[in-house]
């Protein structure tokens, strides 16, 4: 006689119950349960990113860089505008390039996100808010890359970062969240109207010169201040460059107030609108 | 096990179906500020609304499911069976209704979900398990297990991509065939693979029911229905029709499943290419028996497609092929935006007389289904009237259901050289 097989540890039926309207009061719970499916979700875009590609994740520094390039010589060269605190110029876009380029690419991938993968969003069920969650693989790695080369440059350029380097992290978090806040509703009404896909690229566009990637937030007459900030990655930029380089206050003005509602209030509106919508993603999609 | 442990309760879903003949799903922000200025936003009254039109895929549905029960569902093409398993596996809100589920569900509504052809074996194996709902420690803990089910050894390394299509379909069965949910929630996907491997999906599936969970599985082969299922819920228009053991649904469902020989697809489908009509035709005569099938297919493109004609039994057991333009291309039919109408005839002489059903496919020739009408049509072979001095083979007398031509015979042995 072999002993009988231990029953298995008797777990807690999970009960669910489907009906219309029905909040799921465990939404969050279950987002945390299907964490390994954002860890997935992310791992498998950042695999598939590059493939195919001749100089691969070396696009992650290209891009940023040439664009650095380009801006430095129209800003610097052509419109001979300084940096503030006489930063050698390509060192000061380079600053503003990274929480943007995190900022516009978590927003490109979270927008179209959820439309890229209809294949499981019709046929699986698992929380939808993990599709544009984990569309910030991308970004993040090709953050990563980014980093040791403003080190280098900095180092070149003889720049030691101050004391509050330490908050660097803390602007990048802003603007993560600041694009996650538009991703989230962008990547619902992405779901109904396509147009969503043809008006990024083009807000994306223009972001970069409606933010001061390429000059001072200080050159912006002063009456425009408050709704210049409307663009939280104001903010964002002001920040990052206050805490790599030492230049510049981000907190000026209270303009940075305005920023931080902005954020909050797409934050707020992002969750809501997809929360409402989720449900019907896979009758539409 | 007192509770049952699927509980549907006047389970209702509700679709609008806009009026607008294969238009595209989504809608762009100009429809809607066109139709907006036209109503003037809605603030001088509703006049828009009449385009649209409800349409209930389900209604009314209730029935009972107890653990360890292998639960067949039912019905004609647009009775509700998928939207009902869309339902119950949580993809889509319910709109009327409620349905209590007493343990974790898992679907599989569609082989390989979430595979990436750029991703290896071996990640793709990852990924699926994750999508399905396995943590990341029980599919290593079982990863030896579904590489030697699927028969993938060799090419864990390289992207699924360069798999052979049956290769793919294996593994990805494989990952889905390793999942332990109380229930599980299937749709069809044994219409894949070989045969062998089909064999081997519906081991797996009986050794699934057998471990005492509880399976609800679709499909249109009745045989293997009766096989793997207890009871079975026969779905008509939306609404629960027979809820009751399998032969007896299985019977309901032959009897009216395509009462005529002409089929009409209730309403527009949401495909590209879908077959709207079709109508099925016996010969008989001093030529033999012709089958002539006649389908209108409404395309939204100009394109080549192929016509597979699939026979079935009395009983459901698929038992003829008859393909126009799959195995031979020149045969294939080009198809131009609009409607166009296919006739075709084929021989049916060596069919067993008795009632047959005709499942109808538009497919892309090795690539894949447009549309699939299941067993639409319905036709029956008789014993010819002036029918020489022959008998024909019937299928009640369980002989088989088709008679292999005759070529030729010789006679062999002792007797042989006596008129010699």
């Amino acid at each position: 006689m072999t002993e009988p097989l231990a029953p298995a540890p008797a777990l807690p039926r999970h009960k669910v119950i489907l009906e219309p309207g029905r909040a799921d009061r465990r939404y969050w719970y279950d987002l945390w349960v299907y964490r390994e499916l954002l860890l997935q979700l992310a791992r498998r875009d950042v695999a598939v990113h590059y493939k195919q590609t001749v100089i691969g994740g070396l696009w992650a520094v290209v891009r940023p860089l040439v664009t650095v390039v380009i801006l430095t010589v129209v800003f610097s060269r052509v419109a001979k505008l300084d940096a503030d605190g006489g930063v050698w110029y390509p060192l000061y876009v380079l600053a503003a390039m990274i929480p943007w380029q995190l900022f516009a690419a978590v927003l490109g991938e979270s927008s179209n996100s959820l439309v890229n993968n209809a294949n499981l969003v019709s046929k699986v069920y698992f929380p939808r808010m993990l599709v544009p969650l984990s569309s910030v693989g991308v970004p993040l790695v090709d953050l990563a890359v980014m980093v040791p080369i403003l080190a280098v440059l900095m180092a070149y350029a003889g720049v030691a970062p101050p004391w509050q380097v330490v908050f660097a992290p803390l602007f990048l978090l802003f603007a993560l969240v600041t694009a996650l806040g538009f991703g989230l509703a962008l990547c619902s009404l992405n779901v109904k109207y396509r147009d969503v896909r043809y008006v990024i690229p083009f807000i994306l566009q223009f972001g970069v010169y409606l933010s001061p990637i390429g000059y001072a937030t200080s050159k912006v007459p002063a009456e425009y201040q408050l709704a210049y900030h409307l663009n939280p990655m104001v903010f964002a930029i002001d920040g990052m460059r206050w805490s790599l380089l030492g230049v510049g206050d981000p907190f000026a003005g209270g303009g940075w107030a305005v920023s931080v509602a902005v954020t909050l209030i797409a934050g707020v509106v992002g969750v809501r609108y997809f929360r409402a919508t989720e449900k019907t993603f896979a009758d539409v999609i | 096990m007192s509770a049952p442990i699927i509980r549907v309760e006047n389970l209702g879903k509700k679709y609008l179906l806009r009026h607008k003949e294969a238009g595209p799903r989504y809608r762009a922000l100009r429809d809607v500020l066109a139709t907006g200025v036209k109503t003037g936003f809605g603030l001088f009254g509703r006049t828009g609304e009449s385009s649209t039109e409800e349409f209930w895929a389900l209604k009314d549905v209730s029935f009972d499911v107890n653990e360890g029960e292998v639960v067949g569902i039912i019905g004609r093409n647009g009775a509700g069976k998928s939207t009902l398993l869309k339902v119950l596996s949580r993809i889509t809100e319910p709109t009327a209704g409620r349905v209590t589920l007493n343990g974790r569900v898992a679907s599989l509504l569609e082989v390989g979900t979430g595979f990436h052809p750029e991703l290896t074996g071996r990640e793709n194996i990852y990924l699926n398990g994750t999508i399905l709902g396995m943590r990341r420690a029980e599919i290593a803990r079982k990863f030896d297990e579904i590489v030697a089910f699927a028969e993938v050894e060799k090419f864990l390394d390289t992207p699924v991509k360069r798999y052979s299509s049956g290769m793919y379909v294996r593994l990805a069965f494989a990952v889905a065939a390793h999942l332990e949910p109380e229930i599980l929630v299937v749709d069809e996907v044994l219409a894949v693979g070989d045969a062998a491997f089909q064999k081997k999906c519906l081991g797996k599936m009986n050794e699934v029911a057998k471990g005492g969970r509880t399976v609800l599985f679709v499909s249109h082969n009745m045989g293997v229905m009766q096989q793997l299922c207890g009871t079975a819920v026969l779905l008509d228009a939306g609404r629960v029709r027979v809820a009751a053991d399998t032969p007896t649904a299985v019977n309901e469902y032959l009897a009216t499943a395509a009462s005529g020989a002409e089929y009409r697809r209730p309403r527009p489908g949401a495909k590209p290419i879908w077959v709207d009509r079709a109508t099925v035709d016996v010969v008989e005569d001093a030529d033999g028996c012709r089958l002539n099938v006649t389908t209108e297919v409404v395309s939204d493109r100009a394109k080549s497609v192929s016509l597979d004609i699939r026979v079935f039994d009395a009983v459901g057991v698929a038992v003829a092929f008859a393909p126009v333009g799959s195995f031979d291309h020149s045969r294939e039919i080009p198809l131009t935006p609009g409607r166009t109408r296919v006739c075709s005839s084929h021989d049916a002489g060596s069919l067993a007389t008795g009632v047959y059903f005709l499942s109808v496919d538009i497919a892309d020739p090795t690539v894949g289904y447009f549309d699939r009408v299941e067993q639409a049509l319905r036709f029956e072979v008789h014993v010819p009237p002036a029918g020489g001095n022959y008998r024909r083979l019937q299928q009640a007398w369980g002989y088989g259901n088709v008679e292999l031509p005759y070529r030729e015979h010789r006679v062999e042995g002792p007797s042989a050289g006596v008129g010699a």
